[in-house]
């Protein structure tokens, strides 16, 4: 059923990940992602290895939602090793067959790429496994803040965006429901020949556009009577503060970015 | 003949999860052909969930349905004319409505049964008329009628496909008084005139009191009661107790045995109150 699939991926906990500054939780994400890609060999990701297990652990964060996360692109990861395995031609030959040569430079370079996406994945769920959806784009609306002064409407892309996440239960409910009365009128939804599903999406389509309308319809009258006029001179609910273990967090990383390049200058 | 039955269906949501919940538990009932029968259960009483297996939208964990004697879901591919045959009219039908004409959408589900243009022009015109919406109204687009009529043309895209037993979810929510009573004396009307079996899920004790000979009631997602209107009735305490109202009157008329007025008789519909009392003045009773 639609209704059993999970959007947003917060998974609520008390850890100390999840009490992290949002903006900083970002920042520290975006310098992770800079660490796993200038990064050029296989020592320098044990080092981004042994931070993102740490961060796992500290998270308090079952590890098989990580598992959960890197199945989607299982397939994106075969892909990329096959084809580094084929295409990489340098190095010592280890192994020939016809015109198939792999190399221990591809061997290398194979592994090297599967590390490097997997802790990519696994660092940025860490985020939003730990961060619910609101406060994330309650955050990037924060980071962006100087963007304004070049009239970028950060406000209103934040608000679009908080809309957007909270209306998807709302949407998935509804398109249950839509489907459940159209299948009750014979529609073929789940059966049927390709042309006739097509043919009766038309039948979920319609009904869902026009109720997607008027809530939006409902929602905007309801914020103009609570007299919201955009984001200027707007105070929030949850104030973000930056307490000692943000700086600390970003200290670590920033550490762990520099050790990393060590290793990596060491390394080569 | 019972036109419905169920064998100990019991359907369980997100079976296996954590989130695991028994919607509807061992429930057995016969529907009898013909019969107008009032659904009634508070929120969350399961009330939803065993329609919906009345026409094969939701699978029984366990248990089976039976439709002329015939389980449901002995042949998969066959639950399609169960749908045709148990017509199922969702809560604020008027959600589902998407063609661009009236006429087309009162014949979304004659056209799904494959029937020919000629059948499907005489079923809509008489399902239209059994709801009480004019010719001229055919043509012109759903999306321009009034929430009411909206509403009837939902209704009537289902009575069109001629079902065995139809089943109406709260088919008077968020209507006006004269809006209710216009939908439920049209659906009595038709009952009348197609004698099939019609249920009928209200919140509204009036509503069923004075339109189902029978009536079941849905507790916790076990069948608390299914009996005829008055029987049913009568048990006022028990009703209450799991949270359901007894019609106003019914309460008058408690209250006046409490008084030491007694008419011997249980009453539920005001009809009938006034011609009790009417007997009683002229000292008939």
């Amino acid at each position: 059923m639609l209704r059993d699939i999970t959007i947003g991926q917060y998974f609520p906990g008390e850890s100390i990940i999840h009490r992290l500054d949002p903006r900083f939780k970002i920042v520290i994400t975006f310098i992770y992602i800079l660490m796993l890609f200038t990064g050029s060999n296989i020592v320098c990701l044990a080092v981004g290895a042994v931070y993102t297990i740490m961060a796992i652990l500290i998270s308090k964060i079952p590890f098989k939602m990580f598992v959960k996360s890197i199945k989607p692109i299982f397939p994106f990861l075969i892909l990329t090793a096959v084809m580094n395995l084929v295409f990489v031609g340098s190095g010592d030959i280890v192994f020939e067959w016809k015109f198939l040569k792999i190399t221990q430079d591809a061997i290398n370079t194979s592994v090297f790429m599967i590390v490097r996406i997997v802790l990519l994945i696994a660092g940025s769920s860490l985020l939003t496994y730990t961060t619910s959806p609101i406060t994330l784009t309650d955050a990037i609306e924060r980071l962006l803040s100087p963007l304004k002064k070049i009239k970028v409407p950060v406000h209103e892309l934040a608000m679009m965006m908080s809309i957007a996440l909270r209306f998807i239960p709302t949407l998935i409910e509804e398109t249950d429901k839509i489907m459940s009365a159209q299948k009750a009128r014979g529609a073929e939804i789940d059966t049927g020949s390709f042309t006739t599903r097509a043919k009766n999406m038309v039948s979920i389509l319609v009904p869902l556009f026009i109720s997607s309308f008027r809530r939006a319809d409902e929602l905007a009258t309801a914020m103009e009577c609570r007299c919201y006029h955009g984001g200027e001179g707007r105070t929030r609910l949850r104030q973000m503060k930056s307490a000692s273990r943000d700086y600390i967090a970003l200290v670590l990383t920033l550490v762990f970015y520099g050790g990393a390049i060590a290793v990596n200058i060491l390394a080569d | 003949m019972a036109v419905l039955e169920t064998q100990d269906l019991t359907y369980i949501y997100s079976e296996g999860t954590p989130f695991q919940k028994t919607a509807v538990d061992h429930v057995n009932l016969q529907i009898d052909n013909g019969e107008i029968v009032g659904v009634m259960g508070h929120t969350g009483s399961g009330k939803s969930t065993l329609i919906q297996h009345f026409n094969g939208l939701l699978k029984p964990s366990s248990g089976k349905i039976l439709l002329d004697g015939e389980d449901i879901w002995a042949d998969k591919s066959k639950i399609r004319d169960v749908r045709f045959n148990v017509g199922l009219v969702f809560q604020y039908p008027e959600y589902q409505i998407f063609e661009e004409t009236v006429y087309k959408d009162i014949a979304f589900g004659c056209k799904n049964m494959g029937l020919d243009d000629d059948e499907i022009k005489r079923r809509v015109l008489e399902t239209a008329y059994d709801i009480g919406l004019s010719e001229e109204l055919l043509q012109r687009s759903p999306f321009d009628l009034s929430g009411g009529q909206k509403r009837r043309v939902a209704i009537a895209g289902v009575m069109a496909m001629n079902p065995k037993v139809l089943i109406l979810d709260e088919p008077t929510a968020g209507l006006d008084p004269a809006g209710r009573d216009m939908i439920l004396n049209h659906i009595k009307a038709y009952h009348k005139r197609v004698q099939n079996t019609v249920l009928i899920v209200s919140h509204s004790m009036e509503d069923i009191a004075g339109f189902a000979d029978k009536i079941l009631v849905m507790n916790k997602g076990s069948l608390f009661c299914y009996d005829s209107t008055e029987k049913v009735f009568s048990r006022a305490d028990e009703i209450s107790q799991i949270g359901l109202d007894v019609p106003q009157i019914t309460k008058v008329f408690i209250e006046l045995k409490k008084q030491g007025i007694d008419f011997g008789k249980d009453v539920y519909t005001l009809e009938y109150a006034k011609n009790l009392i009417l007997k009683r003045l002229k000292g008939d009773l």
